[in-house]
């Protein structure tokens, strides 16, 4: 992958030559197509969608629409009546445990896990707190993958909900997923499935229908799209049976005062209101330029690099430095999380940040996980398109700095 | 200018007044949840005077060089004068101005001053 290349397509990167982003599981920058799709929508036809019958209106609502088509297709959905426009992820998730919140009662059971981002645990934690139903976490192995022996113990005829993330934006395990759909299915055929791939997005190929989750959660903003857009997956037998939980304009067919209200099909009938127009159709341009790079070619760039950082860190600091997470590059995504020896993580990300080398520090709003890890907070590097080698090697160079500086007595 | 002048570094490798007071009038704890810094502080308050102030935590350089630099300056203040300790007078300490992101790091310690001196043991 000629990451060159790939720099001169995202702007920031004139704006600030020296920058080495390595922060893209937190948000990733934005190529100028994205850009420029939200911009032409803004200033060429920024009318209403589904309502308006003039042409500029027929055309914001076609485009936003075809970005539905593209959504579905580009994660393998059976169509686009299972794509519903969202917030962010943690808006696809809570609405996801509002429309499930009537299937719970108490007694019932959930399942999440140990390495959930707190959208995806605080949702179903305030969801059993009100059904006085029980909140189950299946435990991580040594290496920072999930244990499918415990977490298969855990499912019983009681298991209404199983959520669990594609992919951790802390240990960056790549887990099973298909293989953990089918665990619980086989146990319980009954209980649904929510995928969280706000990590697996843009960086994994997805394929939502081999993967036989009900529900799959992401945002574009971590797939190279604007903030402030989301998609909610849900199999449309599922969609079908639900009743909307926010109320508003756009999703009625027919309002009755004494009468019957009644809602649109899904996934309509689950986006009351005006949407963010400009940002789906720049999520549209999103998926093109994902597309045009080719998914399996991403993940192979982002493999190589993440197993040479691996590599690189280790042989640098070896004793000093604890990787989070399994070092196997096949179950590895593009983020990797360390402890250096003495260093807190926030004055790495410091001073890092003082020679404009962009990384995280804390506990990536993963506070059971490190809890379970017996850390306070950790550093996280994540890569995307535009790293390379370089990016590692600069990075390495500033690290040994802050050693020194810090070690010295 | 960087953040980590050797005051800072120097007070965070050798921390002053570092440990816990078997014999505390007065004891505190706060963490930061933004990045997980832990402080508890120790006092010794006789007669209105600080007698002897510890520290002991885990946390960035910031959050732990200014527990150092401020219990540096307790030792026979009155707990009035301690009481009155302003975040600028934190600062002046560090001597290096604070990005609103590393403010709580900071003023942690101050915090965690004003809450031991209010929790007599
Ligand atoms: C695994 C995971 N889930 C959920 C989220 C939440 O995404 P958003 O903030 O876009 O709602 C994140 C973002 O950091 C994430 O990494």
């Amino acid at each position: 992958m000629n990451t060159s290349e790939i720099k001169t397509r995202f702007p920031i990167f004139q704006h600030h030559p020296e920058l080495v982003y390595l922060d893209s599981a937190a948000t990733s920058l934005k190529p100028q197509t994205v850009i420029d799709a939200e911009r032409e929508y803004l200033e060429e036809y920024s009318t209403n969608v589904g309502r308006g019958l003039y042409p500029l209106a027929e055309k914001a609502t076609e485009k936003f629409e075809a970005v539905r088509e593209k959504v579905a297709r580009h994660i393998k959905a059976a169509g686009s009546q299972e794509i519903i426009f969202t917030s962010s992820t943690t808006g696809s998730i809570n609405l996801a445990a509002d429309l499930l919140n009537h299937t719970v009662n108490n007694g019932d059971n959930l399942i999440i896990t140990a390495m959930e981002h707190h959208s995806n645990f605080l949702p179903w934690q305030e969801l059993v707190r009100q059904k006085n139903a029980d909140l189950r976490v299946a435990p991580l192995t040594q290496t920072g993958e999930l244990d499918l022996g415990i977490l298969q113990n855990l499912v019983d005829a009681r298991t209404k909900i199983v959520a669990f993330t594609a992919v951790s934006n802390v240990l960056g395990t790549i887990n099973p997923v298909q293989e953990i759909v089918t665990i619980i299915k086989n146990i319980n055929p009954h209980t649904l499935i929510l995928v969280d791939a706000a990590q697996a997005t843009g960086s994994i190929p997805l394929d939502v229908t081999r993967w036989n989750a009900d529900l799959v959660a992401f945002s574009a903003h971590k797939m190279f799209g604007p903030t402030g857009v989301g998609v909610l997956y849900g199999k449309s037998h599922l969609l079908e049976k639900l009743r909307p939980v926010t109320f508003g304009g756009n999703m009625v067919l027919d309002v009755g005062q004494a009468s019957e209200t009644i809602y649109k099909e899904a996934p309509t009938r689950f986006e009351a209101g005006t949407p963010n127009i400009g940002g789906v159709i720049a999520l549209g341009a999103a998926l093109d330029y994902i597309e045009n790079l080719g998914p399996a070619n991403i993940r192979g760039h982002e493999k190589n690099l993440t197993d040479h950082a691996l590599k690189r860190l280790q042989e640098t600091f070896r004793n000093d430095i604890r990787i989070i997470g399994p070092i196997n590059p096949e179950r590895h995504g593009s983020i990797i999380s360390f402890a250096l020896n003495g260093i807190h993580p926030h004055d790495i990300a410091h001073l890092l940040g003082e020679k404009n080398i962009c990384i995280r520090a804390g506990h990536h709003c993963a506070a059971p996980l490190h809890r379970a890890l017996g850390l306070d907070a950790t550093t996280r590097i994540s890569f995307s398109v535009y790293n390379n080698e370089d990016d590692v090697e600069k990075l390495i160079g500033v690290l040994k700095e802050i050693q020194k500086m810090f070690l010295m007595k | 200018m960087s953040l980590y002048q050797d005051c800072i570094l120097d007070h965070y490798r050798n921390p002053r007044n570092h440990g816990t007071l078997l014999r505390a009038t007065h004891r505190a704890s706060t963490n930061n949840p933004v990045c997980g810094d832990k402080l508890q502080m120790d006092l010794i308050v006789k007669n209105d005077i600080i007698e002897d102030a510890r520290f002991s935590g885990a946390g960035c350089a910031i959050s732990q060089a200014s527990a150092s630099l401020l219990t540096e300056t307790l030792k026979k203040k009155t707990s009035a004068d301690a009481r009155a300790i302003k975040p600028a007078d934190i600062l002046k300490l560090l001597g290096v101005p604070l990005s609103p992101n590393r403010l709580k790091c900071g003023l942690l310690s101050l915090e965690t001053l004003k809450k031991a001196l209010n929790n007599k043991m």
